[in-house]
Parts: structure tokens; C-alpha cells; sequence
């Protein structure tokens, strides 16, 4: 491993945050106690598509402790639609149905009471008239011409079908050796976090400012809410120091968000909403994709791959809104951490009678992962190549970087092959395959799965003109001031919620690193959205890149300052002085110095010191936009999507019990490389995390619906959550390739667990079933599934 | 709904309160309590987030009414640690290893690992394993917090308890 060359980046150093939380001092959003507050609980609709004929509202006012009952009429009336991200002016959505429900468990009314008991009272007295109607639940029905649209208005259920071409697709596909084709599935599953979505608003009627504290994760989230309530956006103060109990992308309650604001102000009383477990799993709009992808792959007999066809349809339930984005951004690493030269992508997005899908990590980047390491699985076994030898004819090589590919993303820097030799060793590889063959010799089926993912990191909206060219907007930046007080200690203020990954460590180090102060004495702050800066929120692992670099901005420009104002009182030129732990000497002459106490004396309260025409005290901030940002797609859809692209590669040994066709890892090695490490314990949570929800996607977790349109997995007894039983104790290792485009050379490490784990899983599962001459490509491969492939002729 | 006057010894400190009969434990103790610490995640018994030490033993409080409790010990996260704020040597271990993310399961973790540290410092890694299991983390992946409860046992052991930062 390279030499550290950083003070506080990279050690070994407990996190700003954990204290608070092992002594249960989160400040989560259901922590958060207004007096006078009031609860909200909603009526869900049966019906997957019903016309609402009448709702009856009278037993449920007449219960005491019953406040109000707010329905979509009235909300229709007094608010905008929610946003949609492509141009879909006749797909409307409301925190509420409005005439018609579009999915069973759809929320159509909504209580406010004294209690949260006395509100779902409440919701058992409201009385709705349906009227059922058609509806459609299979996402390739949903596709023809005659099936019922579940918004009508729109005309077709088809929110978004374009198919790019990338290179000589046609060509290399007739000069290819080889050609094969197979179809992955990936059925519905999210995140879950453990905690629901919850929001609390409240009018302060003195200062007309609606206040909201709400468990979010969200870019223009004050902007969409100030656009649904027609409401000045500096009207509206969003807290950003609520600790949000997990997010991992979905946590985008704007619907939630609006009705309860909406309420707040109406009833000038403080309202809060909670989901309960049903009211986020059936309501909450915060399912993942659900996929199927059609795969044809061109290649030369040494398994050299020159050609991908990919066609891609994803159903995103009932209210698209930001979802049909997720088929965009994997285009920023559509090959992979492979040098195929063409790609055509056919992106289809349908509208089906479902709740409604949301960002999950890695925004629809693991199911594609999971079709492309498919295709190298299925190359080797065409060729009967080793697996590894095909990735590593295949990989971009160390020496192609900085390396475009066919979509025009440029990946920054990487190492793929000497990643996976360390994953390979950490594994000891060669003592892995014999022990799956002794496993299987005795009696049980055992594989090996493999696979590498690209993770595009930095986080920027370049899918947003791609998908919607009406959308020129290209600004995804971050801000970041830091402060230094009258008595030399420092602050820093970030500008979002944290759900997890740990933004004031990062922060406190970069900064800490940069002023060369002690980053335990840096305090950190998370501004409200009228008092703070900018920020696109933690997305598309950015925060190291994004907020740490504009950390390390703030911090240099602060740095400058001081040197200006040592340099001035020193008698002497900026660059002939020594920055050493914030105190300035003269470098030829260390005797000659100020403190880091003299300098903020002087800045803070001897103006006469002062450089002429420097402001007096000491801050900064620094407002970074994304390293590639500020370019729109080609004609022909290229486009520069993320800047920095972490790779990782997964070895992993699971065992599946013939009789039941329970499959349980033996072992599982994961080697990285995300740059520059900031947090190492940060860093190895994420990894380990991400993997145990890929584990989760890979064998247990799916929102099911039946025929009927009904959701059948509304409680964790039958959407499974990954347990320590489930989840291995995976290993790790690293590599470092540090981004050539960021401050200390980090890239980001949010959701590549999450990528490469599902693909490692199917690897190892088609690996067991090989023997048995069968193949299994559906997502969540279900016990059952799996006995069948080993049982059933 | 019937009201019931109930005191609980929560955290060594007794608690008395009216509640409803149909008031779960969870509710009491974060509502009137405000013990916060303790976190819901489904309210139907199978995440664990909710877990309190129940004259002893770890249970789900989401599943328990308040009235039930009435008479009995209840110790939440905000009971771990001793009266000078000085963290136990898990919460301690569980900072060494970032054995958490968002942190909302932690409580309830810490909870039921200590009732396995209460009962033995030599747990196998089976007992850990079986000791977790009853709560769900959608964040770490468990490995961190295997390493803490190691840690922490270890720690115990030797009685090199490391002085809480
Ligand atoms: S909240 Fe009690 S077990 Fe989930
Ligand atoms: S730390 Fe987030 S759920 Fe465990």
C-alpha cells in the first residue's frame, strides 16, 4: 500500500457521530416534540384503479380528538402537482388521489388528530365510495397498444422509450465471431430503511415561516415543496440537523411532505407524520426498480467482447416522478470496467397499477451491473473460458486511463486488474475452488461468484438533460463556510441531513488537514435551509467528492487569508512564509512568527493590523460544482456523466443445501478502490453495508403483487430483511488510485457494495447450478427458485 | 378505552403515568418518558429496533403495552451508560469499531448485546451471531458490530476497560 502522506486523512480515527447515537441522543425526526402538535394517519385504497366516487367524512369528525380530514379534491384545489422530471404534463400527482387511485394502498385521505391512535380511529370511520376499474400490473402488458393507461390523459403507459446507439453496433455485431443473448430479471425491492419516513411542520404565523423537520434525503427539496404550495421558498425553513435513521437514496418524501405542510399551515398547528411499516411499504412510494433486461453480446473466440444490444424495461409503478432517471445514469458506465467498443441501449420506462418507484442506491445502476457481469459469466461458459481470464481480456487496462467510453463518459483512473487480484488473494482463490469442488463432492451444490462494478461517483444531474432535453440545467454543486471564532476555535457549517455517512468527520478531517488543526476540535453544524448555503444533497456518492472538496476550498481560502495577514504584519512576501499547525513564521527566519491566537486577534479585533481592504474576521465558503459538470448530451445522447469511478471486485463461496435449496456464503472478499480513503471505518460501513443490501436484493427481498393487483409483501414476515444470519462477515481490502479530479484525491464509496453484491450472488448461484446444467437469472433468487433448479428436471 | 395508572422503574429512576391500555411500552417510554433512545421500525416484532431490557431480558417493546410493564424494570440506551456520562465499555467498543451508520438500530443492538455480555465475556462467535440476530441493521452489514461486541468482551475480560474519549 502507498505511503500516507496525510496527517488525519486515511487514520485510523473513531467518527464525530457515533458517540451521540450509542448514548441514544439521535435527534430523529419522531424525536422532535413542538407542543401542540398534532398526528396524521392516511386511508389507503383497496382497489389497485378505482374511480372515487364519494368520500364520507362525518363519523370520523365527530370522534373526539379528530381535528380535519384532507382529501385530494381540496388538495387539488390548493396545490401544484409534484414534480415530474420528464415532460409528462398529463401524469398529475398529488400527496392524495385525486378522482381515481392508481394503486392498491394508495393513500385517499388523510386524518389529523390529538394522537396517532385517535387518527387511525379515525381512518376505520372514513367512509370511500370505489368504483373499480381496469387496471394493469404486468409491466411487458402494460407496454401494448391496448392496454389500459393508468394515467388515460397521457395516452400510453410509456413515460419514456428511446434507443441510443453508441459506435458501430451494426457492424461489429455482423464481424463478431460469437453472438448470445439471455434476459436477467430484477423484481422490485428498495432499501427499507429502518427507520419510515416521517416530516413535522408548523406555521409561525409571526414570521410567516413554514417550519420543516422532516427524515430527507433529496435534491430541490425546499424548491419543490415551495412549488406544490405556491409558496415563497424563503418561506420555508427546512432543518437540516435531523439525523435520518437510513436512506440510501429513497428517502424522498415530497408527497408526504406537502400534505403535511399544507395541513400545518391550514390548521396553524404543528403536524407531524410518521409512516407506520404499512404506510411506507404499500404507500410510501419507495420501491426500487423493477427490471427486465434483454441482453445480446458480440464476441471474438478469444472472449474479447466488441458488442452489447441492451433493451431495458423498468416499471415504475403509478407515479414516475424522478424514477425514469434511473434508466440514465447507468449509462455513464455502460460497459462496465470493460473495453467494449459499441453499445446500443433501448430504454423503456412503463407506468403499472403499483406504488410508485423512487431513487435506490446506486439509482439503477445494480441491476444493470448484475445483466453486464451476466454476460461475461455467459461468454466464459460459451467459450469455456475461466471467468477471471475473460474480465481480464476485457478490462480497461491500467495504462487506457483517462479512458472514454462508447456513451462519452471519461472514466478518471483505476486499476481494475490489480483490484482483482486482491480481492482474489484476500479470498485465497486457488484454496476456494477446492473447497467448493470438495463441497460439492460431498453432496451439496457449491459456487464461486464473481464479479467487478464501476461506481460513477460525484453525483451531478447530466441524466436530467439526457432523458429531458427541455432540462438545460446542469448545476449540481455543494457548499461548505467555515469560521473561525473570536477565541480560535472552528466551525464549519454543511448545508444537508446525514443519514449514515458520517458528513462531520469527513469534513472535520478535510478541514482539519488543511488548516493542519486537531479535526476533534472542529465543530461541525448542519444549517437550515435559509441560514446555510447551497446543496444538492448526498446523492450519487458524492459527499466525499462534493462536500469534502468544498471543504477543503473553504479551507485554503481561509488559509490564504492568513497568510495575507501574516505576510503584511511580518513585513514580508506571502510565499516567503511557513504554514506549520496555523502558525505563519518566516521561512528563512522561524523566529519571526505569529500564532494561530496572534492571527485571530488580529483578524477578529485589531482592524489597524489588517491588510488594507481585507474584511475583517475570519471566514470562508466555497461553493464546488461537480469536477465534470456544465455539459449537456449530444444529439446522439453522449454525455459526460459522473467525474470519478471507484471499482470494485467481489469473490464470494456459497453453499446451497440440495433438499431445501437454501444458499448460504461461506465466504465473501471484496477488494475497492475509491481513491483516496478519508475514514477507513467509514469507508469498510459502506462496503459491508452496501453488500448486505445486495445480498438482500440478491436472495430475499421483492415487493410481490398478485394478479389482483394487491401488494402481497407489506410486513418484514414477508419482505425479508437480510439478519446477521443471512449476512457473512465479509472481508475487505483496498486499493488506492486516487481520482486525478478531486481535492485529496478521493472518489466515492457509497453504493458500490450495493452494485457488485447482487451480481457476485447470481455469479455463485449459476456457478452451483452449472453442474446441474441449469440457470438462474430472476432476482431474488428465491429458495424455492433455486430447490427447482436443482430438483426439477 | 380504559386508563390505567401504572408505575415502572425505568433506568432506576420510577416512572408513573396514566395510560391507555392499548399504549405500548415503546410509546410510553418515548412519548411520556421521552426516552428517545428507543426507536420503532415496524411495530410488528420483527426488526428489533424497539428492544429494551425487561427485568433482564431483552424484549420487544413494540409488541408490550405499557400496562403490562407496570411494576417491572425497564432499561433503555439511556441506561447503558453510568451517571457521569461515562460510556459503557460497548458503546465504547461500538465507537472504535463505527460498529453503526445512521445509528437507529444501535440502541436496541447495544441492548441486546450486552444482555449476551451480562451473561457470559467468552461469547462464542455463534452466540454473538445468535444474539444479533434478533435485530435488523440496514446499514453496517453487521461486521462492524461483530468486531464491537469482540471487543467489548475482550475488553471486559481483561478488565482493560479503555477510558471513554
Ligand atoms: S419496532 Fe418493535 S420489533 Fe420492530
Ligand atoms: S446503523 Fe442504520 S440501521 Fe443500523
Amino acid at each position: 500500500m502507498t505511503e500516507n502522506k496525510f496527517k488525519y486523512i486515511g487514520r485510523e480515527r473513531r467518527t464525530k457521530e457515533d458517540k451521540r447515537f450509542v448514548i441514544g441522543a439521535g435527534n430523529y425526526v419522531a424525536d422532535i416534540a413542538r407542543p401542540g402538535c398534532l398526528h396524521l394517519a392516511v386511508v389507503r385504497s383497496p382497489h389497485p384503479c378505482a374511480r372515487i366516487a364519494a368520500i364520507r367524512t362525518e363519523k370520523a369528525l365527530a370522534l373526539p380528538g379528530v381535528h380535519y380530514v384532507l382529501t385530494g379534491a381540496e388538495l387539488e384545489e390548493y396545490t401544484k402537482p409534484l414534480q415530474q422530471y420528464l415532460d409528462t404534463p398529463n401524469v398529475r400527482w398529488y400527496s392524495l388521489a385525486v378522482e381515481r387511485t392508481r394503486y392498491a394502498g394508495e393513500w385517499v385521505a388523510a386524518v389529523v388528530a390529538d394522537s396517532r391512535y385517535i387518527a387511525e380511529d379515525a381512518v376505520e370511520l372514513i367512509e370511500v365510495d370505489y368504483e373499480p376499474l381496469p387496471f394493469i400490473i404486468d409491466p411487458e402488458a402494460a407496454l401494448l397498444p391496448e392496454a389500459v393507461a393508468v394515467h388515460p390523459k397521457h395516452g400510453s403507459n410509456v413515460i419514456y422509450r428511446r434507443t441510443f446507439s453508441w459506435g458501430p453496433v451494426a457492424e461489429d455485431f455482423s464481424k463478431a465471431d460469437h453472438t448470445l443473448a439471455f434476459r436477467t430479471r430484477w423484481h422490485r425491492s428498495a432499501t427499507v430503511p429502518l427507520e419510515t419516513f416521517g416530516v413535522i411542520s408548523e406555521w409561525g404565523p409571526g414570521q410567516d415561516i413554514l417550519e420543516v423537520w422532516a427524515s430527507i434525503q433529496m435534491p430541490q427539496y425546499v424548491e419543490q415543496i415551495a412549488a406544490a404550495l405556491k409558496m415563497p421558498q424563503n418561506n420555508i425553513r427546512v432543518h437540516y440537523d435531523v439525523d435520518v435513521g437510513g436512506s440510501y437514496g429513497v428517502k424522498r418524501g415530497i408527497k408526504h411532505t406537502v400534505m403535511v405542510c399544507y395541513l400545518a399551515k391550514k390548521l396553524g398547528r404543528p403536524v407531524r407524520f410518521i409512516e407506520d411499516r404499512l404506510d411506507n411499504m404499500s404507500g410510501g412510494d419507495m420501491h426500487g426498480p423493477d427490471r427486465s433486461f434483454d441482453m445480446k453480446v458480440a464476441f471474438d473466440k478469444s472472449g474479447r467482447i466488441n458488442s452489447l444490444k441492451i433493451r431495458v424495461l423498468d416499471d415504475v409503478g403509478a407515479y414516475p416522478g424522478r424514477s425514469p432517471l434511473q434508466l440514465g445514469k447507468p449509462i455513464g458506465a455502460i460497459v462496465g470496467a470493460y473495453r467494449i467498443g459499441s453499445v446500443e441501449y433501448e430504454a423503456i420506462s412503463v407506468t403499472t397499477n403499483k406504488t410508485g418507484q423512487v431513487a435506490v442506491r446506486g439509482f439503477g445502476q445494480s441491476p444493470t451491473n448484475v445483466a453486464l457481469e451476466t454476460a461475461i459469466d455467459r461468454v466464459a461458459a460459451y467459450l469455456d473460458l475461466d471467468r477471471l481470464e475473460v474480465r481480464r481480456r476485457n478490462f480497461i487496462r491500467p495504462e487506457d486511463f483517462p479512458y472514454l467510453i462508447p456513451s462519452g463518459t471519461t472514466y478518471d483512473s483505476g486499476n481494475y486488474p490489480a483490484v482483482l487480484d486482491k480481492a482474489l488473494n484476500l479470498a485465497d482463490y486457488e484454496r476456494m475452488l477446492v473447497r467448493r469442488d470438495e463441497l460439492r463432492a460431498s453432496g451439496v451444490a457449491a459456487g464461486i461468484g464473481i464479479a467487478t462494478c464501476l461506481e460513477p461517483s460525484g453525483g451531478n444531474s447530466a441524466f436530467e438533460g439526457l432523458l429531458n432535453p427541455s432540462n438545460e440545467s446542469t448545476t449540481f454543486l455543494e457548499a461548505v463556510m467555515v469560521k473561525v471564532d473570536r477565541n480560535g476555535t472552528v466551525t464549519v457549517i454543511i448545508n444537508t441531513t446525514t443519514s449514515g455517512q458520517g458528513h462531520e468527520t469527513l469534513v472535520s478531517l478535510i478541514v482539519g488537514e488543511e488548516l493542519e488543526r486537531e479535526p476533534d476540535q472542529i465543530r461541525v453544524v448542519h444549517s437550515d435551509s435559509l441560514n446555510g448555503l447551497w446543496t444538492h444533497s448526498p446523492v450519487g456518492s458524492r459527499m466525499a467528492i462534493m462536500m469534502g472538496g468544498a471543504a477543503a476550498g473553504a479551507a485554503k481560502k481561509l488559509k490564504r487569508d492568513l497568510l495575507r495577514i501574516a505576510a503584511h504584519n511580518l513585513g514580508v512576501a506571502e510565499d516567503e512564509l511557513a504554514y506549520d499547525s496555523g502558525t505563519i513564521s518566516v521561512a528563512k527566519d522561524s523566529t519571526r512568527k505569529l500564532s494561530w491566537e496572534q492571527l485571530v486577534i488580529i483578524a477578529h479585533r485589531q482592524y489597524q493590523k489588517m491588510p488594507a481592504g481585507m474584511e475583517p474576521a475570519l471566514q470562508s465558503t466555497f461553493v464546488l460544482e461537480v469536477p465534470s459538470g456544465g455539459n449537456l448530451p449530444t444529439p446522439d445522447g453522449r454525455i459526460q456523466m459522473y467525474p470519478c469511478h471507484s471499482f470494485q471486485a467481489h469473490v464470494a463461496l456459497v453453499s446451497i443445501d440440495m433438499g431445501t435449496g437454501k444458499p448460504t456464503i461461506l465466504d465473501y472478499s471484496i477488494a475497492h478502490d475509491c481513491g483516496t480513503v478519508i475514514n477507513p471505518h467509514i469507508v469498510r460501513g459502506m462496503i459491508y453495508g452496501g453488500a448486505a443490501h445486495g445480498i438482500g436484493a440478491a436472495f430475499y427481498e421483492r415487493f410481490a403483487y398478485d394478479e389482483g393487483g394487491q401488494l402481497l409483501s407489506q410486513t418484514f414476515m414477508d419482505y425479508l430483511l437480510p439478519s446477521v444470519h443471512e449476512v457473512p462477515e465479509i472481508r475487505q481490502t483496498e486499493h488506492c488510485t486516487p481520482s486525478p479530479l478531486t481535492s485529496h484525491g478521493q472518489k466515492g464509496v457509497g453504493e458500490g457494495g450495493y452494485l457488485g453484491a447482487p451480481a457476485a450472488m447470481a455469479s455463485a448461484v449459476n456457478d452451483a447450478l452449472a453442474p446441474h446444467g441449469k440457470t438462474l437469472d430472476t432476482l431474488p433468487m428465491r429458495i424455492r427458485d433455486i430447490w427447482e433448479c436443482l430438483n426439477l428436471a | 378505552m380504559s386508563n390505567h395508572d401504572i408505575k415502572i422503574k425505568v433506568n432506576g429512576v420510577v416512572r408513573t403515568g396514566t395510560v391507555s391500555a392499548r399504549t405500548t411500552l415503546a410509546d410510553f417510554l418515548r412519548e411520556d418518558c421521552r426516552l428517545t433512545g428507543t426507536h420503532i421500525g415496524c411495530e410488528h416484532g420483527i426488526c428489533g429496533a424497539c428492544s429494551v431490557e425487561y427485568d433482564g431480558q431483552p424484549v420487544r417493546s413494540c409488541l408490550m403495552y405499557a400496562v403490562q410493564a407496570d411494576g417491572h424494570e425497564v432499561t433503555t440506551v439511556e441506561g447503558l451508560s453510568d451517571k457521569d456520562g461515562k460510556l459503557s465499555a460497548l458503546q465504547d467498543a461500538f465507537c472504535d469499531t463505527h460498529a453503526l451508520q445512521c445509528g437507529f438500530c444501535t440502541p436496541a443492538m447495544l441492548i441486546s448485546a450486552q444482555s449476551l455480555l451480562n451473561e457470559t465475556l467468552k461469547p462464542t462467535d455463534e452466540q454473538i451471531r445468535e444474539a444479533l440476530s434478533a435485530n435488523i441493521c440496514r446499514c453496517t452489514g453487521y461486521v462492524q458490530i461483530f468486531q464491537a461486541v469482540r471487543l467489548a468482551a475482550e475488553r471486559l475480560r481483561s478488565g482493560k476497560e479503555k477510558v471513554a474519549s
